[in-house]
């Protein structure tokens, strides 16, 4: 007989709810009328984000000491919570950016149960608290990106990105599932805790597979987190997925790793924790100089947009590599107005790619801040954001991840981080200068009607997103008490 | 609890989101951003009205905790001299708005809007009491001065800018580290009933932050083509006000903070800011327009306001801030100046000017008013600034005095020089018969700036005998109570 564990459906509740939505989205596909496919999939799928997020909020409120459920194959506690909530609400974001964007119609149904499903994934993975939920989550969300990153064949590089993607997220997700295998070969237990109680019970630390088998598995997780050296995917990819999908994988794909990465370094390697902080700083290091000066030289600006988040995804190693409960409170405080920053720009990307019906470059930007003002200004704002301008979440969230690298001693990496931040500044203010400051007379040229066939779409579905994007980033600038409460009550649960 | 201080920062931030969110005509966006900035300077008279200067300390103050577990709030509150300073502000900003208003801006709404927040960011500047908080509004000058130079410049703007930014970036980002690393080392970023530290790489973080806004000797690159490539009223904020957030950073953190490395950096800086005096007064004696002589005479006496700062007695710190007081009218007074010359022979180049006193007695009589008074013309409030800053530096080493000396001789040279090669010689070629006296409504910008320095003159003690209780030096040595 099989002896099967208590299942705990509150703690899935999040992907629950998110995999119903993509269940529904899909029937759609069938059951209703091509016309109604679009508004049908997008406010199923918006609905399945909105319960994700009421149900990660009541498990974060009825979850406050954490505690593993399904036999141990997930960790019910607040710091899965708030991530689900920060992946629910970038997916969310991403439905109001999706809404308007010029597909076809064949696909649309299975757009947004992909979406959905993408979502389910994530929120499982940053529950996962052993190493075959985490690969499961980990595959699950990644198979459901190839295939959205190539959903828009008519869209030129589309199917290569989506390719791309394949082959090297799946050396990644090789490389995770080999290291979790040496891993689980050196101590023979599969769950975080055992992990770390199997190492310092049989004296592990220095074993040389185990120590193998951490390094492959922060390499794994650092493609998912497109952390330099192994973010040579992501400019492509960003650049030639539909932008709505872009948005979504810069906000949540980078909120489910990182959290994830945290998750096990802190909770499975404890004892080696002088190996890895080095190796996350080293990481975060490379990030850095990879990310930004790499978007220095971009013209395309979804390329620009990639590098930075290479770069921010440095600056949030550094919380992680901090390895102390400033760190995490850190993470968990900047992915807030980080997904919201990242999704927002994309979605105005989106808003002028449709505009000129050809890839946006940062020149093809000029002027546009004066015709479209409330676009305009919430691009600048999370170009200020980015480059950790006051007045935005970003530059709070700088703040505690310098003072959590601070804390943890490395003043040197602070000064890493400051001259990155100060590299940065040359494209982030590049783009507010095209937007306002240069004449827009010789592009009016090129503008071209939106979509052939029939009206555009209403632009209004996307500037609400837009708005909610900004009215996130500044509002975390100003409510940082109750935020950085529920970063602190996440990560404690880890330190 | 007193919410005037935060009515001061909050009025014109208040009067930006209006004017950017209801759609008004220009004509009303500019009267409305007018009067916001007219009823700032009421509300500063306000709080002069209720400021006691009998009493030491920080007062019409306010906090809150903005987050608490790394202990930052929102603290402002008002010193003596940090009043004296956001009034120079409130008067400036009302004047820059109100020449701004009269000479017409494209685009209205966005920039009042960023001229009204410039303001709230330079009051909170002054009234700033935590650390962070302090960078906060700091950072939140760059971004209005950034766009209103970037759109609203000639045609260098966009080089300037980036200059512009690099420079101050650079600076800014040194003060964050420092900031960090000061704040996190002493448990709270209040500064505040906070003691102080000894160490002088935090100090050098702040001074790099202040040296390249005020600008002192070798950073000041970007100075040139900022002034140069604004507006006229934004060259005036530029060179009267911001300029003054940097020397107010060196007497409020710099030194009350880091006794120990001010006295170690003492002489260094003594010597940059007496480089930065002599070499400015050169080059506004060469400089060929208008702007150029206005730009570089202010490099000048922000040297002249460190020497007075770094003298560090009684003296040379009340001198530097009513120097502070002074230099912000005069120069804010000039750039305006500069500004409708400008428009009216389309040329600042003084080669092309000249001759215009005649017929235009107005004119002449602001500029030579102005002009006597920045040259420290005994009487004047200058002279009592720049002799205060003289004798208290004269304590450091007789060899400073000297140096502030010659540069005093030098700044009538290059004042002299601008005078005469505006009103008097022989007509220039850009001045045509038809150009205009100036306005009334020129008159009633410049006239109550004049009047300002005027009052001044006859009464500096106002500001020298109300900017620090009792003793500044021993105020600012005891981390200002």
């Amino acid at each position: 007989m099989i002896h099967t564990p208590n299942v705990d459906w509150f703690a899935l509740s999040p992907s629950l709810a998110l995999l119903c939505a993509g269940g529904i989205s899909l029937l759609g596909a069938v059951l209703v009328p091509r016309r109604a496919r679009r508004p049908f999939g997008a406010t199923v799928c918006a609905f399945g984000f909105a319960a994700a997020i009421v149900a990660a909020a009541l498990l974060y409120a009825f979850s406050p000491d954490g505690h593993g459920v399904i036999s141990g194959a997930i960790q019910r506690d607040r710091l899965f919570a708030l991530a689900a909530m920060i992946i629910a609400g970038s997916g969310f974001l991403s439905v109001w950016v999706s809404a308007t964007e010029p597909m076809p119609d064949d696909h649309i149904a299975e757009y947004y149960a992909l979406l959905a499903w993408a979502g389910a994934g994530m929120a499982f993975l940053v529950s996962a608290s052993s190493l075959i939920t985490l690969f499961l989550g980990l595959e699950w969300f990644s198979i459901a990106l190839y295939i959205l990153c190539a959903i828009d064949v008519e869209l030129v590089g589309s199917l290569e990105a989506g390719l791309k993607y394949l082959i090297v997220g799946g050396f990644g997700s090789a490389m995770l599932l080999f290291g979790s295998a040496l891993v689980y070969g050196a101590t023979g237990a599969l769950r975080f805790g055992e992990i770390a109680s199997a190492v310092s019970a049989q004296n592990l630390s220095h074993d040389a597979l185990l120590v193998t088998g951490l390094a492959l598995m922060i390499g794994g997780l650092g493609f998912k987190a497109s952390a330099a050296p192994f973010h040579m995917w992501t400019p492509d990819v960003y650049e030639g997925a539909p932008t709505p999908v872009t948005a979504f994988m810069s906000g949540a794909t980078k909120t489910a790793a990182l959290v994830l990465t945290l998750r096990v370094l802190v909770t499975a390697f404890p004892q080696e924790a002088r190996l890895w902080t080095i190796a996350i700083a080293v990481l975060a290091c490379a990030s850095l100089a990879v990310g930004n000066l790499a978007a220095l030289v971009q013209t395309g600006v979804k390329r620009m947009l990639a590098y930075s988040s290479i770069s921010q995804a440095g600056f949030m190693l550094i919380a992680i590599a901090s390895n102390n409960a400033l760190g995490g409170r850190a993470l968990l405080y900047y992915l807030i107005p980080y997904s919201a920053m990242s999704i927002g720009s994309f979605a105005v990307v989106a808003a002028r790619e449709r505009e000129l019906n050809e890839p946006v470059t940062v020149e093809r930007l000029s002027g546009f801040g004066w015709e479209r003002p409330l676009l305009g200004v919430s691009l600048s704002v999370f170009m200020l954001g980015f480059a950790g301008f006051p007045f935005t979440g970003g530059f709070v969230g700088k703040f505690y991840v310098f003072a959590a690298a601070y804390e943890h001693g490395w003043i040197w990496l602070v000064i890493v981080g400051l001259a990155a931040t100060a590299v940065s500044l040359y494209y982030y203010l590049g783009i507010v200068r095209a937007l306002f400051m240069r004449p827009s007379a010789e592009l009016q040229l090129a503008q071209v009607a939106p979509v052939a066939g029939g009206s555009p779409p209403p632009e209004r579905l996307l500037q609400v997103g837009v708005t909610a994007a900004l009215v996130v980033t500044v509002g975390s600038f100003f409510a940082v008490e109750p935020l950085i409460e529920a970063a602190k009550q996440a990560a404690d649960v880890l330190f | 609890m007193d919410w005037l201080t935060t009515a001061l920062i909050l009025l014109p931030v208040g009067g930006a989101l209006l004017i950017w969110i209801v759609p008004l005509n220009p004509f009303a966006v500019g009267s409305t951003a007018l009067l916001v900035a007219l009823a700032e300077v009421g509300l500063w008279i306000d709080a002069v009205s209720k400021f006691d200067f009998s009493q030491p300390g920080l007062q019409l103050d306010q906090q809150t905790s903005w987050f608490s577990d790394l202990h930052v709030s929102y603290h402002v509150g008002l010193f003596g001299f940090s009043l004296w300073l956001v009034g120079m502000t409130v008067v400036v900003m009302a004047a820059a708005i109100a020449y701004a208003f009269w000479a017409g801006r494209d685009r209205p709404r966005a920039y009042y809007g960023l001229m009204l927040l410039l303001t709230g960011a330079l009051v909170g500047v002054f009234a700033a009491q935590d650390l962070l908080l302090f960078y906060v509004f700091w950072e939140a000058m760059l971004i209005p001065l950034y766009v209103l130079i970037g759109v609203w410049g000639g045609a260098g703007r966009l080089r300037a800018t980036i200059v512009f930014v690099i420079y101050t970036m650079a600076g800014s980002l040194l003060m964050l580290a420092s900031i960090i690393v000061l704040g996190l080392s002493q448990g709270t970023f209040d500064m505040i009933g906070s003691g102080t530290n000894g160490s002088d790489w935090i100090f050098l973080g702040f001074a790099a932050a202040f040296a390249v806004k005020a600008p002192l000797f070798p950073l000041h690159a970007w100075l040139p083509e900022a002034y140069r490539e604004s507006s006229a009223e934004v060259s005036a904020v530029l060179s009267g006000i911001v300029s003054k957030a940097a020397a107010y950073g060196f007497l409020r953190i710099a030194i009350p903070k880091f006794p120990g490395p001010t006295s170690d950096f003492r002489i260094p800086i003594l010597v940059l800011a007496g480089c930065g005096l002599i070499y400015g007064s050169l080059l506004a004696f060469r400089a060929p327009d208008l702007r150029g002589v206005i730009a570089y005479s202010s490099l000048a006496q922000l040297g002249l306001i460190t020497f007075g700062i770094f003298a560090v007695n009684d003296l040379g710190l009340n001198g530097a801030v009513l120097q502070m007081v002074n230099h912000g009218l005069i120069s804010a007074t000039l750039f305006l100046l500069a500004g409708g010359i400008e428009r009216r022979a389309a040329t600042g180049e003084l080669a092309r000017l000249g001759g215009m006193a005649r017929g235009r007695p107005a004119l002449a009589t602001v500029l030579m008013t102005t002009g006597i008074i920045a040259l420290a013309v005994p009487g004047s409030t200058a002279f009592a600034g720049e002799f205060a800053i003289l004798s208290g530096v004269f304590f450091t080493g007789w060899g400073w005095a000297v140096v502030g000396a010659v540069a005093i001789v030098l700044a009538a040279m290059y004042m002299l020089r601008l005078i005469s090669a505006v009103l008097h010689v022989r007509p220039g070629a850009s001045v045509s018969e038809a150009a205009l006296d100036l306005r009334p409504a020129e008159l009633g910008i410049l006239v109550p700036l004049v009047a300002c320095l005027l009052v001044l003159s006859a009464w500096p003690a106002a500001i020298t005998d109300r900017s620090f209780v009792s003793s500044p030096s021993a105020a600012v040595r005891q981390v200002l109570p």
